[in-house]
């Protein structure tokens, strides 16, 4: 029976005054792509960061591997296995690609020291970083940089990856370009939390799925199931699949 | 996994589009030079006036670069930078009043004391920047207008510690004879000092640069600049590369003090808080955060300064500002502004 790496449990947040989350409950199966959907506003952001420690939770628990997070520092969050690509994708953009790289991965103090045969993997899945290696990351298109943002949080192994809405305002090619690395991904049992709002994506990625709304968790099952059950996701989340396709 | 190297991946980069350089402001300041030829109309009064010209922006550079960085890090206003300059003037003099008499076999020992205040100078800056950091600035992380207030009050108290440990009076700093009178270039008088500094400026800027380019620190705060957050979220502490920017910052502070000091061959307490709208109309002229822009700012800052001050000595008064808002006319961001900010 496959394991949670990741637990949340009665998790609320609060950003100055305002009461964000509500008391979040969320599991994230090791070697699965989790989706995490809902409206806009519905807290799934809100809940990234607070995993990243960005925002702190007020109330609940956050426990990785077993252990608990919830007074961690952000920094020691990313060092103990969990890597973050925000929707601002959080590019560097006066450093050129390489130097995002060099930067992301801790164990290599330049370039020299990279994993070339991960780099190599890297550039596979993503050949445009291998083009515009010594390039300003600040000159790439939209595309190219949620693939460094992305890059970024593969170039060493991680144990579980948060990404956020990776497919917004990207052309349907790039789109399907990241689902392929996506794709590859789950097949080496990497653990992804993916939040997303293009439901075709989700559908072709997820294992399991988690769907948000005012701050909660209100629907929580295997990814299939939601997938075929369009009375579902109407009432989850206002739209159906077949209006998707 | 077939092996690629990344002399390979550097082959495919060069089949693309490179970034340019951007030399328009660099272009700037030879043009500002060279219009100031025919102004001046005497070829030796012109290269004299450069060469002071340089040597000053050299000198500001040196003190304003650890500004710029601060702010740019940390995003902190430091209005008390000033402390740290008049700080490190103040333990010039203490350093080399107390070797006068080694100073005074002349030759290399004199700039041995120089040298060696200069590191007592930065030593001292450099450990006031900790404390300060600590108490003052680390409280008021992200509210500029404490930052302000605050920072402004640290350089206050520091003044009046000043006075209390060296007086209120001005102080001599004088050169020692190896560093006075002046080289001759046809009718050109090149100040030895002048050459001195500007050669440390040059030093400090390519230490920097290199520091900033080459290794993985430099990346860490060339990356904190645009955005900490990200870079907490990639496992590293921001916290601790504030402390050392900020340390180093006053360091080189405390350095460009004992240059400004010999400069003028004088220090009083509010050596700081003479210089420190300068430095805040370089930092911007370059572009905040920037240590390119902040050379390229510091160097035409003096030699404009030196160039009306020859032709228009009423106009010199306000040659800094006119500088700064004709920069900002051109470009709002500064000469070579950070992206992000």
């Amino acid at each position: 029976m496959t394991h949670n790496l990741l637990e949340l449990r009665g998790v609320h947040t609060h950003i100055g005054a305002y009461h964000i989350l509500h008391g979040v409950d969320l599991a994230v199966p090791d070697g699965q792509v989790t989706m995490l959907l809902g409206r806009n506003g519905a807290g799934k952001t809100t809940t990234l960061r607070t995993i990243m420690g960005l925002w702190p939770a007020s109330k609940g628990e956050l426990r990785f591997r077993g252990r608990r997070l919830n007074e961690t520092a952000t920094p020691d969050i990313a060092a103990g296995g969990i890597a973050y690509v925000p929707e601002s994708m959080g590019i560097f953009t006066d450093l050129t690609v390489k130097e995002n790289i060099v930067l992301a991965a801790r164990s290599a103090r330049h370039e020299d020291e990279l994993d070339r045969a991960r780099l190599d993997w890297i550039f596979g899945l993503f050949p445009a970083l291998k083009k515009f290696w010594l390039f300003p990351a600040g000159k790439l298109s939209g595309g190219q940089k949620q693939m460094l943002a992305v890059a970024r949080a593969i170039c060493e192994p991680r144990a579980l990856i948060l990404i956020d809405e990776p497919s917004k305002g990207l052309a349907p090619s790039i789109i399907q370009n990241l689902i392929s690395a996506f794709r590859e991904l789950k097949s080496q049992q990497t653990t992804i939390l993916l939040v997303e709002q293009n439901f075709n994506m989700a559908r072709a990625l997820g294992d399991t799925v988690a769907v948000m709304d005012n701050g909660r968790v209100v629907h929580a099952g295997a990814m299939a199931e939601l997938a075929v059950d369009e009375g579902l996701q109407q009432r989850l989340l206002g739209l159906s699949l077949g209006a998707h396709q | 996994m077939k092996s690629t190297t990344l002399a390979s991946a550097a082959d495919a980069a060069a089949a693309v589009p490179k970034a340019q350089f951007d030399w328009k402001p660099l272009a700037l300041l030879a043009a500002v030079m060279l219009l100031a030829v025919p102004a001046i109309g005497s070829g030796s009064t012109w290269l004299t006036l450069t060469v002071a010209g340089l040597a000053m922006g050299f000198i500001v550079f040196v003190i304003a670069s650890g500004l710029t960085l601060v702010f740019g890090l940390m995003d902190v206003l430091n209005f008390g930078h000033g402390v740290f300059i008049a700080l490190g003037a103040f333990v010039a003099t203490t350093v080399m009043g107390g070797m006068a008499g080694f100073s005074a076999q002349g030759g290399w020992q004199s700039l041995l004391v120089v040298f060696g205040a200069m590191l007592a100078a930065m030593v001292v800056a450099g450990a006031l920047g900790w404390a300060f950091e600590r108490v003052i600035v680390r409280p008021v992380y992200g509210l500029h207008l404490k930052q302000i207030l605050i920072t402004m009050g640290g350089m206050i108290v520091g003044e009046e510690i000043i006075k209390v440990i060296w007086g209120p009076l001005q102080i001599a700093l004088p050169l020692p004879e190896i560093l006075r009178g002046s080289y001759l270039i046809g009718d050109a008088a090149i100040e030895k000092y002048r050459l001195l500094a500007s050669a440390i400026g040059a030093v400090v800027f390519v230490a920097l640069v290199w520091t900033l380019s080459r290794t993985k620190i430099g990346l860490l705060i060339r990356a904190g600049v645009q955005d900490r957050e990200m870079v907490e979220s990639l496992g590293y502490r921001i916290r601790r590369l504030f402390v050392g920017v900020f340390v180093a910052g006053s360091a080189l502070a405390g350095l460009g003090g004992v240059m400004w000091g010999l400069y003028q061959q004088n220090v009083s307490p509010q050596i700081g808080g003479q210089v420190t709208v300068l430095l805040f109309i370089v930092i911007i002229i370059g572009g905040l955060g920037s240590t390119l822009g902040c050379f390229v700012g510091a160097l035409a800052v003096g030699l404009v300064a030196n160039y009306t001050g020859f032709l228009a000595p009423k106009v010199a008064l306000f040659s800094n500002i006119a500088l700064m808002v004709a920069v900002l006319l051109w470009r709002p961001q500064g000469l070579y502004p950070v992206t992000n900010r």
